[in-house]
């Protein structure tokens, strides 16, 4: 039973990594360049949803106040790329790259000077409330978190696959300038999917902060959400899940077989596996162009 | 303004273009070994820590700048040169073998993490190396054998035939000594990136599949890049661990090694005088948030603000600023304000305006 209960902690620590994972992909699959700001944007959707749920803070409805965070995180990563990223268009990806980890320590120094640098908790409505099963207790957060995962991963995949910005975003990036010939508005469909990560960094964040304290180094998760992304295969949304539940399943794992010190190797060493023996991940986006 | 003439190959990769520039790194150079005379130890101390940050900055100019491969975890390199200096140094080898033994072992290292981790593309290459930066935090502090663990070590005063260098003891002295590196590193690069070998590296830079069609061993050339590259920042970090005085794994984390790729995107990728301006950035950047700090909070009656890391977030918008402006770096608004005076008063606006240009997907081949 103690192996059962692992493995459902470790799905839904998975779930975050693998939510952030998609943050990832999502931006990749559209813009094809990576934000390392996606964990700092996390903490930051996180600490919203805790400014406006809290007692402490402002103390609204739980159930208005996760929407409004995640409109608010949603209309800031518009704006982000209006302002900023939109700058570097047509820049190699590496320009994006530092523009994002530079991104993430401002992001981090905000939360910091708002919020302090006490780990912060989001009082749900459902904390503490278990669901016991024989032996096996499953906290309301964890199902809540593995639930919510699952439906978004579900929606943002048919969206890419079946809506018509889906599909405009994905050509997007696969040739900006063939794109703006077939009229799509590239720098407009780039504003929407920062949008679009926004919004999934917020229900990430409200999930996280659900389920354990956060504070503005939170962000740093977004490392571990990297390994998921790479193991998944940079590109694919059911491999960005994937990995994040393979790390997180590995995780507790390793923290309670192996000893101390080599736990925290485990999921970058996974990754740099991956890396070198198969580097397009397990869900492969490569194709060849057909002539 | 001023012509330069060339009649051949050689006039091209002359070491200075024209006798006055060499005029001015001379007096540049004289500057630099006056300077302990000139200043107190306080700001000695500031300035053998920019040069040692100049050298780390130059080893990932050769990968980054040069080679355009981004690494994000040399300060893993750095760990390792520092910790094999020391490490021989404890085992009885004079410094003066340990530091270049350290660099050279380092750049074999390096090499060999290379062949795999450079089958990878940008992006990927990107968090390959950030995972080895993880990963080496890790690893220091289960190795405790030979590390010290989370304790960590403490350098050993250097003598160098019975010269006793030390970092408080012996300031000046320390600073020659970080001073010669840093030119016996200058020489190497400069004079790389004016053999075929530079020009290679050049070559992959610009387009692979074009050096690969004008006959460069491009995983060949890429992987001496990196082992060059650890090389050189091997022995910035054997440097700094002696300026350090104690280190630990806490000292080579992940945020130096985002720092050193910020510092020489900051300080303007592709040239040596990038790597050696961004130092200057992030070695007195603390110094100049603490004055100013201290400045606003005593006009506005403040009291001591804490903020904790003010520092890497006024540097992270600094560069945020550059990228969006200037993304060659200082060393591109040295270059335009150079040009503007030069032409004086035919310079134009659009005469550095970047070509536009559109990303293609790398996932289809």
């Amino acid at each position: 039973m103690d192996i059962l209960q692992l493995l459902i902690s470790g799905l839904a620590n998975g779930c975050v990594y693998g939510l952030i994972a998609l943050g990832f992909v999502l931006i990749y699959k559209a813009t094809e360049a990576v934000n390392f700001a996606q964990g700092d944007f996390m903490m930051f959707g996180a600490f919203i949803t805790i400014w406006l749920t809290n007692a402490d803070y402002m103390g609204i409805n739980f159930y208005l106040a996760v929407p409004l965070a995640i409109l608010i995180m949603g209309i800031l990563g518009y704006l982000l790329d209006m302002l900023v990223i939109r700058r570097m268009f047509g820049q190699p990806q590496i320009a994006v790259v530092i523009l994002t980890i530079a991104i993430g320590f401002i992001l981090r120094f905000i939360a910091g000077v708002i919020w302090g640098h006490e780990p912060h908790l989001l009082e749900t409505p459902f904390a503490g409330k278990e669901l016991k099963i024989g032996s096996l207790v499953l906290g309301f957060e964890e199902i809540a978190i593995i639930i919510v995962t699952l439906l978004l991963t579900l929606f943002l995949f048919l969206f890419f696959r079946k809506a018509k910005l889906g599909q405009a975003m994905q050509a997007a990036s696969q040739n900006q300038l063939a794109a703006y010939y077939v009229g799509i508005p590239v720098k407009k469909v780039q504003s929407l999917i920062w949008a679009l990560a926004g919004v999934v960094a917020a229900v990430a964040g409200a999930l996280f902060a659900s389920k354990g304290a956060i504070d503005p180094s939170t962000g740093l998760l977004g490392i571990k959400a990297f390994a998921a992304a790479v193991i998944g295969g940079f590109g694919s949304l059911p491999g960005a899940l994937i990995g994040g539940l393979i790390i997180g399943v590995v995780e507790p794992f390793a923290a309670y077989y192996l000893p101390a010190g080599y736990s925290q190797v485990a999921p970058y060493a996974i990754m740099l596996l991956v890396l070198i023996l198969r580097p397009a991940g397990l869900f492969s986006q490569m194709q060849n162009k057909k002539v | 303004m001023r012509f330069v003439f060339k009649r051949s190959y050689d006039d091209d990769i002359k070491l200075f273009k024209h006798r006055q520039q060499a005029g001015y790194y001379v007096l540049l150079l004289v500057l630099m070994m006056a300077l302990p005379w000139l200043v107190d130890d306080f700001f000695l101390g500031e300035a053998t820590n920019v040069l040692i940050l100049a050298i780390a900055g130059m080893g990932l100019m050769l990968l980054t700048g040069q080679t355009g491969q981004v690494s994000l975890g040399h300060a893993a390199f750095m760990a390792l040169g520092c910790y094999l200096n020391v490490i021989l140094m404890q085992r009885g080898v004079p410094f003066i073998i340990s530091l270049p033994l350290a660099g050279i072992i380092t750049g074999i290292v390096g090499a060999i993490i290379a062949m795999p981790i450079l089958r990878l593309h940008g992006i990927y290459l990107a968090i390959g190396t950030l995972a080895i930066s993880v990963l080496s935090e890790d690893i220091i502090v289960i190795s405790k054998k030979w590390t010290g663990g989370v304790i960590g070590l403490v350098a050993e005063p250097i003598n160098i035939f019975g010269l006793d260098i030390d970092r408080y003891g012996t300031p000046i002295l320390f600073y020659f000594l970080v001073l010669f590196v840093t030119l016996f590193v200058l020489l190497i690069f400069r004079n790389i990136l004016r053999a075929p070998l530079g020009r290679a590296f050049a070559a992959i830079r610009d387009s692979e599949v074009s050096a690969q069609a004008l006959g460069v061993n491009v995983t060949k050339t890429k992987i001496t890049a990196f082992a060059l590259s650890c090389g050189i920042v091997g022995l910035a970090g054997g440097l700094l661990g002696h300026f350090a005085g104690a280190f630990n794994h806490e000292t080579f984390n992940l945020v130096l090694s985002i720092q050193l790729l910020l510092m020489i995107v900051i300080g303007g990728l592709g040239s040596i005088h990038g790597a050696f301006f961004g130092a200057v950035i992030v070695g007195f950047l603390p110094q100049l948030i603490a004055i100013s700090r201290d400045g606003i909070s005593s006009i506005f009656n403040l009291g001591s603000l804490p903020l904790p890391g003010i520092e890497t977030a006024s540097f992270a918008f600094i560069l945020v600023i550059f990228i969006m402006f200037e993304p060659r770096g200082i060393y591109g608004v040295w270059i335009k304000i150079r040009t503007y005076f030069e032409l004086f008063p035919f310079y134009r606006k659009n005469m550095f305006k970047r070509q536009k240009s559109y990303l293609k997907t790398e996932r289809m081949k």
